[in-house]
């Protein structure tokens, strides 16, 4: 049986155990980099859409 | 007791460029390609409006955070964060502004990209960009490698196949922890550190790229529409 | 800047790289940055807060040989017989193979053997022969330091061959002519199990001081155990182990080009012997391909073809006037 021993202080959130994985055909990805690359895609498409502060034009 | 003397202005001597300097060749040089306004103007042109604009100075917080958690992280050696529970908030700390720092420089890749940023003799800040993204890779790889547990071991293990295949293992050998540690703290950080600063100085000297189809006034280019980027 | 400007971009090449002179805006770069420095350390310190970062203690060649001691005893024969990746790998490490090559270009070879791993004397015979202390590991040594190359290669690998045909249990292996075999590799799994081992082959140097752990982790790397621990957490090269991280942690997602052709044919078929020089002269290419990309024609022109800029700049482009005669923009 494959052990591995962590040394995992406290968090809110444990995130060391078994991790989460989505599949699609030969694709793998992990559930984290998932949220990460979408949060990515999200905060680009927000970053161009959101309107920004008017300054003082000269 | 205190002696406020009054500014007067220097003898004429204090002022007159000396013949063969070096130090002011160099000085006129830098002052002429980026005088002290220019490196840190009070004003953008009208078009840098929009939040895309702010993923290059997050990118550049995240780095200094980086730095800063990787400095107290060296401050106790490599393998303090196994066994400190402050030592390991670090290590947390580091790893999450490297996760930022990445977030926030892809970002800021493809605003750039969109925005054809390397028009107007800016190729070379895109260059020095890219160059600077490749190295951070390099700089993230080397900490996988030293942090001495299994995450390390197997990378170390897998690269290496990688790594040997074109040659490069026979002179950078991933299994060594010495060589990669001191890669880690010290060559890599400082080459991407002046791959930064140039890149910046470059941003400055150059100006933010304006909009595709408007001309250095602010009019929309009549003679052709959109170009500079076909 | 092009090879074959036409008329209208080097135009609009010339006003781009124009001084701007248009209407300005006030912005504090200072401020900016002090803020986003103070956003990031927030983010940071939440993240760090919330998630607290990962920490898989690493393998020993102790826990090795307490976790699988068959696979460690058929590893060390197999060492002995010349048949692990290590003992076959070539360049750095030695000249027993030739590594990997597209057609002439054999980049590895010629780089030579720099980091010289003699894999049967360094991970077995050289630990036995500081170690030994009865008669009786003393004797197999001697049985083995005796005999010729081709009399050592015969009894490694007929015990190997045995061993696998039962699982890796040296209890229940066949009876047969293995020579000492048997015995060092019982001998170096006692040294494994009593944590000798590890501590002994990082002496990759003269001296007290140790920083290099080639020698441990290529006998670790020829084992079943670090690859199967890896394989566990999704870790492997084709389960685009390179992105990932133990545990539920993000992990590196700015590789996932770099693992994706680990996964698809002919890299895992045809070429699979040579993948790993193709795919990184690859991204050798693709890698000067983003760095040069104001200097490619077509891709470059995707901004174009794609124009996100007409969002970013909106708010610029509905105030932008048309030049009337020879006045200024109003602002």
């Amino acid at each position: 049986m494959i052990r591995i021993a962590s040394t995992a202080p406290a968090s809110v959130f444990d995130l060391n155990g078994p991790g989460h994985y989505l599949h699609w055909g030969f694709v793998q990805i992990s559930v984290a980099n998932a949220v990460v690359i979408l949060s990515m895609i999200v905060v680009f498409v927000l970053a161009i859409l959101l309107p920004f502060p008017q300054g003082r034009r000269q | 007791m205190s002696a406020r003397v009054p500014a007067q202005p220097l003898p004429a001597e204090h002022h007159l460029p000396a013949s063969g300097s070096w130090t002011g060749w160099l000085r006129r040089r830098t002052e002429a390609a980026l005088p002290p306004e220019k490196l840190m103007p009070e004003r953008q042109p009208a078009y840098v409006s929009s939040w895309i604009y702010v993923f290059g100075v997050l990118t550049l917080a995240a780095f200094v955070v980086v730095l800063l958690s990787g400095a107290w992280l060296a401050l106790a050696g490599p393998t303090w964060w196994h066994t400190s529970s402050v030592g390991h908030f670090v290590n947390s700390l580091h790893l999450w502004s490297v996760e930022l720092f990445f977030f926030f420089m892809v970002i800021h890749l493809w605003g750039k990209f969109f925005l054809a940023a390397w028009r107007g003799r800016r190729a070379l800040t895109w260059v020095l960009g890219a160059v600077a993204f490749l190295c951070s890779i390099a700089t993230a790889f080397t900490g996988y490698l030293v942090q001495s547990n299994f995450d390390s071991q197997w990378i170390a293990s897998e690269a290496k196949d990688g790594i040997n295949s074109p040659g490069a293992g026979a002179f950078w050998n991933v299994l060594d922890m010495g060589q990669m540690l001191l890669w880690h703290v010290t060559l890599l950080p400082f080459g991407l550190g002046v791959l930064v600063v140039l890149h910046l100085l470059l941003v400055r000297m150059r100006g933010v790229v304006p909009p595709i189809g408007v001309d250095a006034e602010g009019f929309a280019d009549a003679g052709q529409r959109e170009g500079g980027a076909r | 800047m092009t090879t074959m400007p036409s008329p209208a971009r080097a135009r609009a090449d010339t006003a781009a790289a124009t001084p701007w002179r248009g209407p300005l805006r006030e912005y504090d770069l200072v401020k900016e940055f002090v803020v986003a420095l103070v956003v990031v350390c927030f983010l940071t310190v939440g993240l760090a807060v919330l998630f607290s970062s990962p920490d898989e203690k690493g393998l020993t060649l102790q826990d090795w040989a307490a976790a699988n001691p068959g696979d460690f005893v058929a590893t060390a024969a197999g060492e002995l017989a010349g048949t692990t990746t290590s003992a076959g790998y070539g360049p750095p490490y030695n000249a027993n193979g030739d590594g990997q090559s597209m057609g002439p270009i054999a980049p590895q070879k010629w780089a030579g053997v720099r980091i010289p791993v003699d894999p049967a004397n360094d991970f077995v015979v050289t630990p036995l022969t500081r170690s030994a202390t009865d008669p009786a590991a003393s004797l197999a040594l001697k049985q083995w330091k005796s005999a010729s190359a081709d009399q050592q290669t015969t009894w490694a690998t007929d015990y190997v061959n045995a061993l696998g045909t039962v699982d890796n249990d040296p209890g229940k292996v066949a009876a047969g002519s293995y020579g000492p075999v048997p015995a060092m590799t019982r001998d170096l799994l006692g040294l494994a199990q009593r944590g000798v081992l590890d501590s002994d082959l990082v002496q990759s140097s003269p001296g007290f001081y140790q920083t290099d752990y080639t020698r441990p982790l290529l006998f670790l790397g020829d084992s079943g155990y670090l690859e199967d621990t890896a394989g566990a957490q999704h870790l492997q090269g084709e389960q685009w182990g390179m992105m990932n991280e133990t545990g539920n942690y993000p992990g590196q997602a700015w590789l996932w080009l770099y693992t994706f052709w680990y996964q698809i044919p002919p890299f895992t078929t045809a070429w699979a012997d040579n993948a790993d020089l193709i795919i990184w002269s690859l991204m050798m290419v693709l890698s000067l391909g983003l760095v040069l990309l104001p200097f490619i024609p077509g891709l470059r022109a995707i901004p174009l073809k794609i124009p996100l800029y007409r969002v970013i700049w909106r708010q610029y482009y509905r105030t932008v006037p048309r030049r009337t005669g020879s006045g200024r923009p109003q602002a």
